[in-house]
C-alpha cells in the first residue's frame, strides 16, 4: 500500500510516527524517550537487522519506475509482555535506533500511551526536523536569483 | 588463462602490512576521522555512493580511507560489501517533486515558479586556489534568506502540455527490471539503462556525453533542470500492512531537453533525457542525462551513428568495477600463458623467416 493512499486514522497515526521516528535525530530520540522514564520488558522478535532497500525512481521524474541503486537499512520487530508486537525499519545502520523506534510502535498501539508518546517523543523530535529544514530552506532561499531586465533606452 | 601460483605468502602478507603503513602515513599527523571524510570530502563521498550503487555516507566515507582515496578501489569495497547483506525489499519510487531544494536551476526558463536557487555551487567561482584553506581558517556560517519553504514543481510538470516538449511517458506500474539480480540482455530497456547508468563511471559517461555535445549523435541539449536535495524514501512494510517513511536520501536530478527534427516514429517537438544519481553529483547526473537521452536513439526512430547511442558499447563498458576487474586482472600471474604464446610465436617467426630466406632453410632441411 502506498503512502499516498488513504487509511483510517489510527494506521495513519502509526504511520507518521514511525516516519518521525525515522527521520529523527538518534541522539534526541534517546533523550526524549530517556525523559519518559519507562523501561518496559519486551523482546525481540527479529533483528534489529541491517540489510538494503532497493531505492526507485522515475524516468523522467514521474513516469516509469526504474532501480536507482541500494541503501543500507536496519529493521526490528520486537514482543511486549502483553503479547503487542512493534516494527520498525529506519534508513542506514543504527540497531539501536531501529530497536527503540519497534518500542514505541508497540507501545503507542494502547492509546493512551500514544498520546504520552506523541507528546514526549514525537513532537519533539518532528519540531527538530521541521527546525532543520527550515534552516536548510532558508540558506537556500538566500541563493535565490532575482533576475532583472537590462532595459535599453535612449534617454 | 591463469593457473595457480603458490609461494609469495610471506611477500604478499608484508605487502599487506605494508600497505596499511603506508596508509596510515606521517604518525606525527593525526589520523582522519570518517566524520572528517564524510563532513569536508563530501563530494568524494557521494561519487562512492553513486558508483558504489549504495547510500551510505559512513560506509562510503571509510571506503575513502581504507582506499587510500582512490576512488574506483573506494566504489568496489562498497560494492563488495553490499553483496553481504540481505535485501529487505524496494521503495516506492521517490518522488522528486516533492524534494527539499539545496538547488536548483534552469537554463531555459529564467523565472520558473519557485525560483532559481544556486545553493553550494562552484559555479561562478573563479578557480583560484585559496592559500587560507591550507590553514584553519574561521568560516562564516551561512546566509539567510526569506521565503517558503523551498519546494518547486519539476520543470516537466510545470510546462504546458502543447506538446512541443514529450511527457514523462506511462506512469506504469509494471516491475522494473533489476540488473543486480538478472543477467543484461541487449537490446535493453531503458529503466534497465538508467539502472546503469546511474552506477556508472562518471569519467566515462562524462567523455560520452561530451562527444554528443561535439557533434557524434549530436543532440542539442539544454539543462532543462537541475536539482539538489533530499527526498523521501517510503517503503510498503508487510509485517505492517502499509508503507512507512524510512528515512532521507540526497539526490541530484537532472532534466535534459533536446531539439528533435522528428522522424518516422515522432513528430519534430523538444525530447528529453533523464539522470538521477545519490548525492550532490551534478556533472554525473547531466553526464547521464546526456547518455540516457543519446541511447534513446532506437525508440525514436534515430540513426544509430555514434558510440553514445550504441546501448550495449555503453552500458557495457560504463561499470568502473567490472572494467578495473578485467583490465587490472591482467596483473595476475600469467605465466602459463605466456611461456605458451612465446612457444607460438617462436615457430611461427621461425616459420616467417624461413619463408624470406628459403635458401639456407631448403639446405637444413636437406641435412
Amino acid at each position: 500500500m502506498s503512502v499516498s493512499e488513504p487509511v483510517d486514522d489510527r494506521t495513519q497515526a502509526r504511520r507518521h510516527r514511525l516516519s518521525v521516528l525515522a527521520q529523527g535525530d538518534a541522539a534526541l530520540l534517546a533523550e526524549c524517550w530517556n525523559g519518559l522514564g519507562i523501561d518496559p520488558e519486551c523482546e525481540l522478535v527479529r533483528g534489529p537487522e541491517i540489510g538494503l532497500v532497493a531505492l526507485r525512481g522515475r524516468m523522467g521524474g514521474g513516469g516509469a519506475p526504474f532501480n536507482l541503486g541500494e541503501a543500507t537499512a536496519t529493521r526490528a520487530s520486537v514482543r511486549l509482555a502483553d503479547g503487542t508486537t512493534g516494527h520498525a525499519m529506519v534508513l542506514g545502520r543504527d540497531k539501536a535506533k531501529v530497536k527503540l523506534a519497534a518500542v514505541i510502535d508497540a507501545l503507542a498501539q494502547d492509546e493512551a500511551m500514544a498520546a504520552r508518546l506523541d507528546e514526549a517523543v514525537i513532537a519533539p523530535l518532528q519540531a527538530a526536523i521541521a527546525a532543520r529544514d527550515a534552516d536548510r530552506a532558508a540558506e537556500t532561499a538566500a541563493t535565490k536569483v532575482d533576475f532583472f531586465t537590462m532595459v535599453r533606452g535612449d534617454d | 588463462m591463469y593457473v595457480a601460483v603458490k609461494g609469495g605468502e610471506k611477500a604478499i602478507r608484508n605487502a599487506h602490512r605494508l600497505l596499511a603503513d603506508r596508509r596510515r602515513g606521517d604518525r606525527s599527523v593525526p589520523a582522519l576521522t570518517l566524520a572528517q571524510i564524510a563532513g569536508q570530502l563530501a563530494l568524494a563521498v557521494d561519487r562512492v555512493m553513486s558508483e558504489g550503487a549504495l547510500y551510505d555516507r559512513d560506509l562510503a566515507a571509510l571506503a575513502i580511507k581504507q582506499a587510500r582515496g582512490d576512488m574506483i578501489e573506494a566504489i568496489f569495497l562498497v560494492r563488495a560489501y553490499r553483496t553481504t547483506l540481505p535485501r529487505f525489499g524496494y521503495s516506492e519510487p521517490v518522488d522528486t517533486g516533492a524534494m527539499h531544494i539545496e538547488r536548483r536551476i534552469s537554463a531555459t526558463y529564467k523565472d520558473l515558479p519557485g525560483g532559481q536557487m544556486l545553493g553550494p555551487t562552484f559555479d561562478y567561482t573563479h578557480r583560484l586556489l585559496d592559500p587560507e584553506l591550507a590553514g584553519d581558517a574561521e568560516v562564516p556560517g551561512a546566509g539567510r534568506g526569506e521565503g517558503e519553504p523551498a519546494r518547486a514543481m519539476r520543470v516537466s510538470d510545470i510546462l504546458a502540455e502543447d506538446g512541443m516538449i514529450e511527457g514523462d511517458g506511462d506512469a506504469a506500474t509494471e516491475t522494473p527490471g533489476d540488473i543486480t539480480r538478472e543477467p543484461m540482455e541487449f537490446p535493453m530497456e531503458r529503466d534497465t539503462r538508467l539502472q546503469s547508468l546511474s552506477r556508472g563511471d562518471e569519467g566515462f559517461l562524462l567523455a560520452l556525453a561530451y562527444s554528443t555535445q561535439r557533434g557524434y549523435a549530436r543532440s542539442h541539449p539544454f539543462a532543462g533542470e537541475i536539482r539538489i536535495g533530499e527526498v523521501e524514501v517510503a517503503v510498503d512494510m508487510p509485517e505492517l500492512g502499509f508503507a512507512v517513511t524510512v528515512g532521507r536520501v540526497q539526490l541530484t536530478e537532472c532534466q535534459m531537453i533536446n531539439q528533435f527534427k522528428g522522424s518516422s516514429k515522432a513528430p519534430p517537438q523538444f525530447t528529453r533525457g533523464y539522470g538521477l544519481v545519490f548525492g550532490q553529483s551534478e556533472r554525473k547526473a547531466m553526464a547521464m542525462a546526456l547518455c540516457d537521452r543519446a541511447m534513446r536513439a532506437r525508440e525514436l526512430g534515430e540513426d544509430i551513428v555514434a558510440p553514445a547511442q550504441d546501448e550495449e558499447f555503453v552500458v557495457s563498458h560504463c561499470d568502473n568495477v567490472q572494467a578495473s576487474g578485467f583490465v587490472e586482472h591482467l596483473k595476475l600471474p600469467h605465466y602459463v600463458d605466456f611461456q605458451a604464446e612465446l612457444e607460438l610465436v617462436r615457430t611461427t617467426r621461425a616459420e616467417h623467416e624461413s619463408r624470406r630466406d628459403p635458401g639456407p632453410a631448403v639446405a637444413e632441411a636437406a641435412e
